[in-house]
């Protein structure tokens, strides 16, 4: 091993580092360890002033290599690469020793914590001189992107994107696009019309010419890396021809199977099997469902659409089909689904009639809904009061933790929706704390106020149907302390709204791994970081907008599909991508050509040479897993950067104390 | 099938007929049932009111007896008892203080415990061992037509919750229509307190409980209420006069011990089921299943 | 108790005293009671008829979205009651949980013959009248046995009791 130079640089990170390690110790110890030429220690590393100690000492002291003890590698290992590089060392000789995450943040003695230091800085410390040079590779950029999920950040997000001249496939489960925006009536706190503002641009969005919409379709498959992606969708058999069909909804009429519970009024109407889930649809086509209709199902049916078909667009014979695009980014905007109030059995939900959600509420209020705008109870009659519980299923430790944010707020609209209607009609909004966070919000607070609402400051305990008095027979009973007051009220109303939470789609999971990345622990998508990369995945070239990575209102959805817009842009908007080179190698003169690292790889990265009986790393589509190198029962597949002799020589330095 | 059985204080008194119609059922469903050897008082709430390791150290002398005896679960007919000896267990395993302290008073007498005893609440046994096919395919004379409220109580599912859900438990009602009933499966006071210990100590706030647990039986057209806690059974059944004294009703709704229905459904002679013992004559209740 | 601690997490939502079938009677509710304890003022609520009207249900308990054991909590506020004396004169509950207890003690088992006949003679004059109906319907089914049931192993319920009373010394 030849006599290397190693400099060691050691963050306080504020306090992060200093109020738990001692650095000056940690530091005085390093400058002993062999090797080591300099041990520098100073208060924010990642500053210029300290990036250029290190640039300093590889031109002026002639540091052959470098690690920094600070943060995790995740935060600040490009940081420091590029300031090795800048100083003219090769950027793959400086190694990160993560002293805060896995250090002071989770160790309670002070003492054990510098002791802990050393061993991680240690670690690192043993293994450079073992570090070899590395260069990035170089990789084209394909400048297509692809944008998951047809809701307001979708959409929002693909226009952005179309209007910079990038060819954009815009992918949408459902037969049409719109998402939850479209089912709305008002937005708050300004009661734009939902539809005024949202039509037009799912409207712009069908019509744009750069946007290739593929509604009722699901992406499967993710293969490939920042900047060339292969992405596999199945377009769903609609049993209609989309060429031909006009969007005339004559086949609609004609149906007969007309029971289906509509999803888009989350049941409160009954559609047919053939369908437009509603008037302004985009791409206003009709769609044949095919758990209910009868020639689908195998069932005798005269098939009046076809008869009154006529661009003759009904094909029963349509299959599904998968087709395969290339794009350089993905922008995940898939969306949430409302916390089903089912489980809070205590809220009668689904057992006693006009206990609705809050879904249920948007549609029966909104003009084009089950009962044209008429907020009306089962029976038809329009409530005299009306009570909204806030919190159902958020802010409790069985169901979801999480305030949802946008639940104060479209009470208070669904409040104002009602004085507007039925201006005799109580309404009672019972909340633990009311969120009004946003502009304007607080002002619409105070005007719900001054419109006569009442505001309870309690969490509803129970509804029942069970009256105990004369006032309080034939209706619901909400149960409340009226926290205020220290008073437990009964509150007989006609209807009671339960304001549900926003939770993570039943799928975020499953459909996360799909694209290479992970959920947080209430089931959201992961932001790369929290603050600086919200929009951002840790898989590089996906990115995530709107509700999937947490609920948010309107505003909040459209800034972050603009910003994953504009991340996905400066991304494909160059010819080229640098992608990391700690990939793996697979030496020909070793390889059995036993095939086993072929099928284990998850990226499909490996493939075997018939004519050399070897395995073959395609360096462009491997993502540096260490699959094969587990793998292989000879030890011959190694990865660059984590050689089998580097983590052994890391292990004995984190040992060696 | 076999349990160790433990009947609880009231089984000698006042809940007598749950204990004789418990041992009927059982034997009619083939189930054996031991008795646990020595058993003492669980503690009940009173016991937690004290201190409360006292309350584990007395329930764990049970489970530890239980231990000894024999394998087999232990099955236990009363509410209270049931969550106080299940509630044991969940804590000893939850908390090494309780663990600890609970062996240290059972090693003064020359017992130990580990804390993992099952307790099972008799409907557990009927439901999840048993089972309603088994019980369907026993039953002579079906309940047809008979409306049944069913009242679960409050500590039948709550806090354990471990065989039913502690909002909206579903166990009874299942039963009962296997058993052929026309359950009121909607009975919107299945777990509203009866005031328990209460009726004794403030009898007003006790009384206005089971008003609305018998108001609520009564708009719905119950035939009968069934109880599964010998202490729920006693007030709604024998403080029915009080209830119409200080409301003004009229009540005169027969309440049963869940277990002396289901004998009748089984075809157990009503002696064997302890229907001499109620206040409130269970009289309309047999005349109104079809023989 | 238990996971005690949980109260350091409570919103003052409301759902404990808003389900507590009691607590329209209660000078605090269940919610009032962590308030105060959080306020360091638990000697208010202690001193209340709060903690003797609880009736152990528990609904408070499992609805609780802090988990917070809430009926646990008011059984060690009977325990600190007791303990201080701090019961309050017109409440006859804890009364009853002496009777109880000391029944427990005595026999191994509860009597309930011997329990309400010594909770009418000290604390109920007016019971024996109200109660006479029941009674003798109760007596005459057999439903009211007059003389308790002894285990063998009755010392060993005061032993253990002894036992825990030493611990207890010790931890002090």
């Amino acid at each position: 091993m030849a006599e290397e130079k190693i400099g060691v640089y050691i963050c306080h990170c504020g306090t992060n580092i200093a109020g738990k390690v001692d650095v000056e110790e940690v530091t005085r110890w390093a400058a002993e360890q062999p090797n080591v030429a300099v041990a520098r220690e100073y208060k924010y590393m990642c500053s210029d002033p300290g990036q250029d100690l290190i640039k300093q000492d590889i031109q002026e002291h002639g540091i052959t290599r470098a690690v920094v003890a600070a943060c995790s590698p995740t935060m600040h290992e490009p940081t420091f690469r590029k300031a090795a590089g800048d100083g003219g060392l090769n950027p793959y000789l400086l190694q990160m020793a993560n002293i805060r995450e896995h250090c002071s943040w989770v160790t309670i003695d002070g003492d054990a914590a510098t002791e802990k230091a050393k061993r991680i800085l240690g670690a690192q410390i043993h293994r450079l001189p073992l570090n070899l040079p590395l260069e990035p590779i170089e990789v084209p950029v394909n400048p297509n992107v692809m944008v998951v999920g047809g809701g307001i950040a979708g959409i929002e997000a693909a226009l952005k994107l179309a209007a910079t001249g990038k060819k954009v496939y815009l992918v949408e489960r459902d037969p049409s696009i719109g998402g939850h925006m479209a089912m709305f009536d008002k937005t708050f706190p300004t009661l734009d019309c939902a539809a005024c503002i949202l039509t037009p641009k799912m409207s712009a969005a069908g019509k744009e010419p750069n946007i290739e919409m593929l509604a009722y379709s699901e992406v499967t498959q993710v293969d490939g890396y920042v900047g060339n992606f292969k992405v596999k969708v199945t377009k769903k058999a609609r049993y209609v021809d989309i060429d031909k069909c006009t969007g005339c909804a004559l086949c609609t009429e004609a149906c007969v199977v007309r029971k289906v519970p509509n999803e888009f009024d989350q049941g409160l109407s009954k559609r047919a099997a053939a369908y437009i889930p509603f008037p302004q649809a985009v791409p206003l086509k009709a769609t044949l469902d095919p758990t209910r209709c009868l020639t689908l199902t195998g069932k005798k049916c005269k098939q009046p659409c076809v008869a009154a078909c006529g661009p003759a667009a009904i094909d029963f014979d349509q299959k599904d089909e998968e087709i395969e695009l290339e794009v350089g980014a993905i922008i995940m905007a898939t969306g949430f689904q409302l916390w089903d109030p089912t489980p809070e059995t205590r809220y009668s939900y689904g057992k006693l009639d006009n206990v609705i959600s809050s879904l249920e509420f948007e549609r029966i209020s909104n003009a084009s809904g089950p009962t044209g705008g008429h907020i009306v109870c089962k029976n038809g009659e329009p409530p005299k009061s009306v009570a909204i519980l806030h919190c159902v299923g958020s802010r409790d430790e069985n169901y979801q933790e999480f305030c949802s944010r946008v639940c104060c707020m479209y009470s208070l609209k669904f409040a104002h929706l009602i004085k507007e209607h039925l201006p005799e009609t109580e309404v009672y909004e019972c909340y633990i704390d009311m969120r009004t966070y946003g502009k304007g919000y607080e002002e619409f607070y105070k005007r719900l106020m001054d419109e006569g609402v009442h505001f309870i400051r309690g969490r509803a305990a129970e509804v029942s149907d069970v009256g105990l008095t004369p006032n309080e027979e034939g209706h619901l009973v909400v149960k409340v302390e009226d926290t205020l007051l220290g008073v437990t009220r009964r509150l007989p109303v006609d209807m009671v709204v339960l304001s549900s939470g926003l939770a993570p789609r039943a799928d975020a999971k499953s459909t996360a791994q799909i694209f290479g990345f992970g959920c947080s622990a209430n089931g959201f998508y992961l932001e790369r970081h929290p603050k600086l990369e919200p929009v951002s995945t840790v898989t590089d070239g996906i990115f995530i907008a709107g509700c999937c990575q947490y609920p948010k209102d309107i505003p909040d959805t459209v800034a972050q599909a603009g910003a994953a817009a504009a991340g996905a842009l400066a991304l494909v908007d160059n010819a080229t991508v640098k992608v990391e080179p700690t990939i793996s190698y697979i030496d020909p003169e070793k390889c059995s050509g036993c095939h086993i690292c072929v099928g284990l790889c998850p990226h499909a990265a490996i493939q075997y040479n018939e004519e050399k009986g070897v395995a073959e790393v395609i360096e462009a589509a491997c993502k540096g897993c260490g699959v094969c190198v587990a793998a292989c029962g000879s030890g011959v597949p190694q990865q660059r950067g984590y050689l089998d002799e580097q983590i052994f020589a890391e292990i004995e330095g984190a040992l060696a104390l | 099938m076999k349990y160790l059985y433990y009947p609880g204080c009231s089984a000698e008194s006042t809940g007598k007929a749950y204990d004789i119609s418990t041992r009927t059922v059982m034997e009619k469903l083939g189930v054996e049932l031991a008795e646990l050897d020595d058993w003492n008082c669980c503690g009940a709430t009173s016991y937690f009111s004290t201190r409360e390791i006292d309350s584990f150290a007395i329930a764990a002398r049970n489970l530890s007896i239980a231990q000894q005896q024999g394998d087999d679960d232990l099955c236990v007919i009363c509410n209270a008892c049931y969550t106080t000896l299940a509630k044991t267990n969940r804590y000893m395993a939850e908390s090494a203080h309780v663990y600890e302290q609970v062996n240290g008073a059972l090693n003064a007498v020359g017992r130990s415990y580990d804390g993992t005893k099952p307790v099972r609440h008799i409907m557990d046994v009927l439901i999840n061992d048993v089972g309603l096919e088994a019980i369907e395919s026993k039953v002579t004379r079906r309940l047809t037509g008979l409306k049944v409220a069913p009242y679960y109580g409050c500590q039948y599912s709550r806090p354990i919750g471990s065989f039913d859900d502690t909002e909206d438990p579903q166990t009874m009602d299942r039963f009962f229509e296997a058993l052929g009933a026309d359950v009121l499966t909607d009975f919107p006071a299945k777990l509203k307190c009866c005031g328990g210990m209460m009726m004794l100590t403030n009898a007003d706030v006790a009384l206005r409980l089971c008003h609305e647990i018998l108001k609520s039986a009564k708009d719905m057209g119950a035939d009968v209420i069934v109880a599964a806690c010998p202490l729920c059974e006693m007030n709604m059944e024998g403080y029915q006069p009080r209830v119409n004294s200080a409301f003004g009703t009229d009540y005169n709704i027969p309440v049963m011990y869940f277990t002396q229905l289901a004998g009748l459904a089984l075809g157990a002679d009503p002696k064997q089921l302890g229907l001499g013992m109620q206040a409130v004559s269970c009289a309309p209740v047999l005349a109104a299943i079809p023989a | 108790m238990p996971s005690g601690e949980k109260i350091k997490i409570c919103q003052q939502c409301g759902t404990c005293t808003g389900s507590c079938p009691t607590s329209y009677l209660m000078d605090y509710g269940p919610r009032e009671v962590i308030a105060a304890f959080r306020a360091g003022m638990i000697d208010k609520v202690v001193k209340s008829n709060t903690i003797w009207l609880c009736t152990s249900c528990y609904s408070c308990t499992v609805r609780c979205p802090a988990n917070i054991k809430i009926t646990d909590l008011m059984y060690e506020l009977k325990r600190l009651a007791i303990k201080y004396d701090l019961l309050p004169k017109d409440s006859k509950n804890p009364a009853m949980t002496k009777y109880f207890i000391d029944n427990v003690s005595k026999y191994g088992r509860n009597h309930e013959v011997g329990l309400m006949a010594k909770f009418m003679l000290t604390k109920d004059w007016g019971m024996p009248f109200r109660f006479a109906g029941l009674g003798l319907k109760l007596f005459t089914a057999g439903r009211l046995p007059l003389a308790p049931k002894q285990i063998r192993g009755k010392e060993e319920i005061a032993k253990m009791s002894a036992y825990l009373d030493a611990q207890e010394a010790k931890a002090q």
